[in-house]
């Protein structure tokens, strides 16, 4: 197994104060929160500096640590030494605030595992009943399948406990429906189907945080649907009637005239499905025909001649 | 046996922030917590149920998530209820800038 430097995970010197490592924890605590930072990697760090907290902040197993001496690194090869003696005073106990579940193998063959949530291990002979923890994953839908519904299927891992009293993860395969008028960040439901319940306990819930994959042309923000609408400069002057198309299909749209690049059309209702939909804004953006031969280069100097136009005017030019 | 994608049955499922109301005494079971400190949340502004008492409230699915943010933003940085609930504001207002600042990116 790796040998894990707790202080370099903590980025504290060996000597550092208990004062000195509590304010290092709570600052990486903040920083990599999985509630506070969607990075994909966060939860993993703060597991990783939970652990470490776990065994700097207490002196008794911070003292333990460092007897195995200084010239490790992180991420060695690492056995214990024979003369380690795994029933330390505190082995099985004291972990009043961690759920050591989470914690390495290099933490377990040095401390051992505590009894946090841990009524189901082996030496614990007594009948327990607990309902399974609720599971968590994402899953990443098309446009389309939020406004009509959909079934996708997914694979996840997750674990139960097997015969021995341990947890063992296996793979898992299902068929979800995807409700109608789901939005980006929003969480389904499908109940029961979390981990397994210890003895008589029930299963917990499987949540699936949905994603959207992103669209050629629509973008998405909350239950409202974003889309650019190209116009050219005749249609945007003069106002005209142009085909827009929307998720559920084609309309005929009305561009007002003099409507400039940036304007918002709103068609109401035409969002996201649910109770109360969501709109959808059409954001007018004016494009030019390429003056790419005489006839063209020839219109635009008509053009010129035409107007006395500034459109720098307001910048005082 | 090897099962095929379609011998699998499709499972039902609901949307947590729409379809899923609760009552005071559902919520309390689901996330494991006594009714005062439920009821704690509700004048924090954790929690924003419908109806006019405890006894008639009901609660949308949000408000597990919102427990559950709050209980671990207590337990893991060591913040009170009122500090739980500044973060859990700002965190949402966060997420909705990042899908605006998405979508301009586009």
């Amino acid at each position: 197994m790796e040998f894990k430097d707790y202080y370099q995970l903590m980025g504290v010197e060996r000597d550092a104060s208990q004062d000195e490592i509590k304010r290092a924890y709570r600052k990486l605590a903040r920083k990599y929160h999985p509630d506070i930072n969607k990075e994909p990697d966060a939860e993993a760090k703060f597991k990783e500096m939970g652990e470490a907290y776990e065994v700097l902040k207490d002196p008794e197993k911070r003292a333990a640590y460092d007897q195995l001496g200084a010239d490790w690194q992180g991420g060695q090869d690492f056995q214990p030494p024979p003369d380690w003696n795994e029933d330390f005073a505190f082995h099985g106990g004291g972990f009043t605030d961690s759920n050591t579940d989470q914690f390495s193998d290099f933490f377990e063959s040095l401390f051992g595992r505590g009894n946090a949530g841990g009524g189901y291990r082996p030496h614990s002979q007594r009948e327990f009943h607990m309902r399974g923890q609720d599971s968590h994953a994402r899953v990443i839908i098309d446009l389309q399948d939020a406004y009509q519904g959909a079934t996708r299927t997914l694979s996840l891992t997750q674990s139960q406990p097997g015969s021995d009293g341990r947890l063992h993860s296996r793979e898992r395969t299902l068929n979800v429906k995807i409700p109608k008028g789901v939005r980006p960040g929003q969480h389904i439901r499908l109940a029961g189907q979390g981990e397994a319940g210890l003895g008589q306990g029930e299963s917990g819930d499987l949540y699936l945080e949905v994603e959207f994959h992103p669209h050629p042309f629509y973008q998405v923000e909350g239950k409202d649907i974003f889309l650019d609408l190209p116009v050219a400069p005749w249609e945007a002057a003069l106002g005209a009637t142009v085909k827009a198309p929307l998720p559920t299909g084609s309309v005929d749209l009305k561009i007002p005239a003099g409507s400039a690049t940036g304007r918002k059309l709103r068609l109401k209702g035409r969002g996201l499905p649910g109770r109360t939909p969501g709109d959808l804004y059409v954001i007018v953006k004016i494009v030019l025909p390429p003056a790419d031969d005489d006839a063209a280069r020839q219109a635009y100097r008509e053009f010129e001649k035409a107007f006395t136009f500034n459109p720098r005017a307001n910048l005082g030019v | 046996m090897i099962m095929t994608k379609r011998d699998l049955p499709t499972l039902s499922s609901e949307v947590l922030e729409e379809d899923i109301e609760l009552t005071l005494a559902q919520l309390c079971r689901t996330c494991q917590l006594p009714a005062d400190q439920i009821v704690d949340l509700v004048d924090e502004g954790v929690l924003d149920p419908v109806g006019r008492d405890p006894s008639g409230w009901r609660f949308y699915g949000i408000s597990v998530r919102r427990i559950r943010c709050v209980q671990r933003l207590r337990q893991d940085l060591g913040v009170n209820t009122a500090g739980a609930a500044l973060a859990l504001d700002l965190l949402e207002e966060l997420e909705q800038l990042r899908a605006r600042v998405q979508r301009l990116d586009q």
